[in-house]
């Protein structure tokens, strides 16, 4: 088990003061000035050694996300990050408690990032319904200001840089990241067509950087410790400490911050007081998120927790969202209200993702009911193959992928259903 | 949407909010919104300043306040956009009102997270008070809307009643909330749970123990 001195997020539940001074006691901001003076390249690569991989879903390599972006931006061009605290997916909840009870590694880190990417400024979008969190990182990033640590002559590091709170107003979608970038200027939040990506045309048609929060928090961190220290957590291509948020049919729901590779049945039994009602009452498991597919108990066991680990069951690690459920769940239901979510959350902008997900939510509450035919899954399945891959954007991939992992492993439950119900009306008759 | 609430019509809201402006405060917010983006990119500051609009209406109110589309044109000339890209923006985000609510805006979490958690048991409470999905109680109380995850899974079921999250809810504690809200009392925020402080596992943390009591510092502990 991870040791509490390899702990990132020390206040993650808030047991102290967000504020400045008790995150500076805590070792936030301590000699910014002097991590930064090693040099932009060298962060970059100290960055890329420790092997930080992208913490906001999709696990893509941090450093080298970074080394894309213009070397010489010119103050007509200036460069941009943007960080991601549009946390929307369903089960993730870690980027609040960053943003509410450890505001100021975020901060430190959007300075050290925004420096080493040459960006002229950070934007931090946070989504709407997290008012209170906006409120507390308002307040964080003034008291940086007031302290110096940001604007002119930041944290008297000799650069320029300013962070900026951008609040949302309730949209799933602007959490991709060209959709996010649509929103900040002011727009509905519909995904552009990539290329080009961000890095070459993002915000105001400038070079931008899109990062997860939790991405950038662990950066000051990392370089304080060395690349060594971070990368020797977890399995190869899997390095690191990561915020678990486990949600569900556990005894003891929670936040916590393991290991990367840790198994599934150590981080619930260590943390979550095991599952209710005891192992043998696990269905199954939603490893990362809603948007990666479901994955059943027994498989779902001795999985490490990482990016291959979730991949090699068939799913994904995503955001570490884990979803629990135990045999009481409706699991028709519970992917079915997923696809609601889905339908709920399409920008509406192309024909698969719009059309789609309505049909598929619909097809989804008649196999809830077993009010259809058992030839209608496959024509369920063969319509998720039409949408994924199809639209501008992931979400049409991520409306479709739970379904097909309910199709894949629950397949004769959707057919018990539509048999009962079958029988039932012909009894009727 | 076909589920869509209905928008007054337009004669009275043009009655009532055709001199809508920013009152001082929150036109000094406006301003300090409009700070943040560059020169000639203030559109960007759209969302904050009808999120301050609504809010406004909703002190006038005294509801969560709703933006009528005097108003979503009164912000479009601020900040010299035209008004169909504010209204379309208005359109977009489900936290614009584009009808009236109530003094009280209910928004239940039932995204799946919540609902292995008991969210049923939770809209069930608000129907037993009387709120309907969709629609406003005839006192002007209570506003019931099912919202998409909103992010505290960990702490599920949800609710979210205008600026303040309330979590780990059963029937019960929705059911005193609800009440004392009615009663006008203000009703703990954040987690329902006895004992529970914020996202850590029930009956107390399994890790970071030495930051309960004080603001511990690990560092000296790093080697």
């Amino acid at each position: 088990m991870l040791q509490d001195k390899d702990r990132i997020f020390t206040n993650l539940y808030g047991y102290q003061d967000f504020g400045l001074k008790a995150a500076q006691k805590r070792g936030d901001w301590d000699k910014t000035a002097a991590l930064m003076k090693v040099g932009q390249d060298a962060i970059i690569e100290e960055v890329k050694a420790s092997g930080l991989r992208g913490r906001g879903g999709a696990g893509f390599p941090t450093g080298m996300k970074w080394s894309f972006m213009p070397k010489a931006p010119t103050p007509e061009r200036p460069n941009f990050l943007v960080i991601n605290a549009d946390e929307s997916e369903p089960g993730s909840c870690k980027d609040r408690e960053i943003i509410r009870h450890d505001p100021h590694k975020l901060i430190e880190g959007a300075l050290i990032a925004g420096f080493a990417m040459r960006a002229r400024a950070a934007y931090i979008y946070i989504r709407g319904e997290y008012i209170f969190e906006a409120k507390v990182l308002e307040k964080a990033v003034a008291e940086a200001y007031a302290a110096g640590l940001l604007g002119k002559n930041a944290a008297k590091s000799g650069y320029d840089f300013d962070v900026f709170v951008h609040r949302g107003a309730g949209a799933y979608i602007c959490g991709e990241e060209t959709a996010m970038i649509e929103s900040l200027e002011g727009k509905k939040g519909q995904p552009r067509l990539k290329p080009p990506f961000p890095a070459g045309a993002g915000l105001y048609g400038c070079p931008t950087t899109v990062n997860n929060v939790e991405s950038i928090a662990v950066v000051p961190t990392i370089l304080r410790r060395g690349a060594a220290w971070f990368k020797s957590f977890g399995r190869e291509n899997n390095h690191g400490t990561k915020l678990f948020q486990i949600s569900g049919h556990v005894e003891k729901p929670c936040v916590v911050e393991e290991s990367m590779s840790i198994p599934f049945r150590e981080l619930i039994e260590k943390h979550c007081g095991g599952v209710r009602g005891g192992w043998d009452n696990l269905l199954a498991v939603i490893p990362g998120g809603s948007s990666v597919p479901l994955v059943p108990a027994a498989m779902m066991m001795d999985v490490p927790m990482d990016f291959d680990g979730c991949k090699e069951v068939g799913s994904g690690l995503g955001t570490a969202a884990v979803i629990v459920m135990d045999k009481s769940t409706d699991i028709v239901r519970a992917i079915s209200r997923l696809s609601y979510f889905y339908k709920h959350e399409s920008c509406g902008q192309c024909t698969p993702c719009r059309e789609g997900t309505g049909w598929m939510w619909r097809v989804m509450e008649r196999m809830r009911t077993g009010d259809a035919a058992a030839s209608e899954i496959d024509m369920l399945y063969e319509v998720t193959k039409q949408v994924e891959g199809h639209t501008i954007c992931a979400l049409g991939d991520a409306a479709a992928w739970p379904i097909q992992g309910l199709i894949k492993h629950f397949r004769p439950e959707m057919e018990r259903r539509i048999a009962e119900r079958g029988a039932m009306l012909e009894a009727a008759e | 949407m076909a589920d869509a609430a209905h928008i007054p019509d337009e004669a009275e809201t043009r009655a009532k909010w055709g001199n809508f402006a920013f009152s001082p405060e929150y036109k000094k917010k406006a301003d300090i919104y409009i700070g943040r983006y560059p020169a000639g990119r203030q559109q960007s500051a759209v969302m904050a300043l009808l999120d301050l609009a609504q809010r406004q209406v909703g002190e006038e109110t005294k509801t969560q306040g709703w933006l009528p589309v005097p108003v979503i044109e009164y912000v479009a000339q601020y900040l010299g956009m035209p008004y169909m890209r504010a209204y379309e923006v208005a359109t977009f985000y489900t936290m614009y009102n584009l009808a009236p609510v109530g003094r009280y805006h209910v928004q239940v979490c039932g995204t799946t997270p919540c609902m292995l958690r008991g969210s049923d048991d939770i809209m069930a409470a608000c129907k037993n008070r009387g709120l309907v999905k969709g629609a406003t109680t005839p006192d002007g109380l209570f506003t019931l809307t099912e919202v998409e995850c909103m992010g505290n899974c960990s702490s599920a079921p949800m609710v979210q009643i205008n600026d303040d999250n309330f979590e780990d809810l059963d029937y019960d504690s929705m059911t005193a909330i609800l009440g004392d809200l009615a009663d006008g009392k203000q009703p703990k925020i954040g987690t329902q749970l006895p004992g529970r402080h914020t996202v850590e596992p029930y009956g107390g943390p399994t890790t970071l123990k030495a930051m309960v009591d004080k603001n511990h510092d690990y560092r000296g502990e790093w080697k």
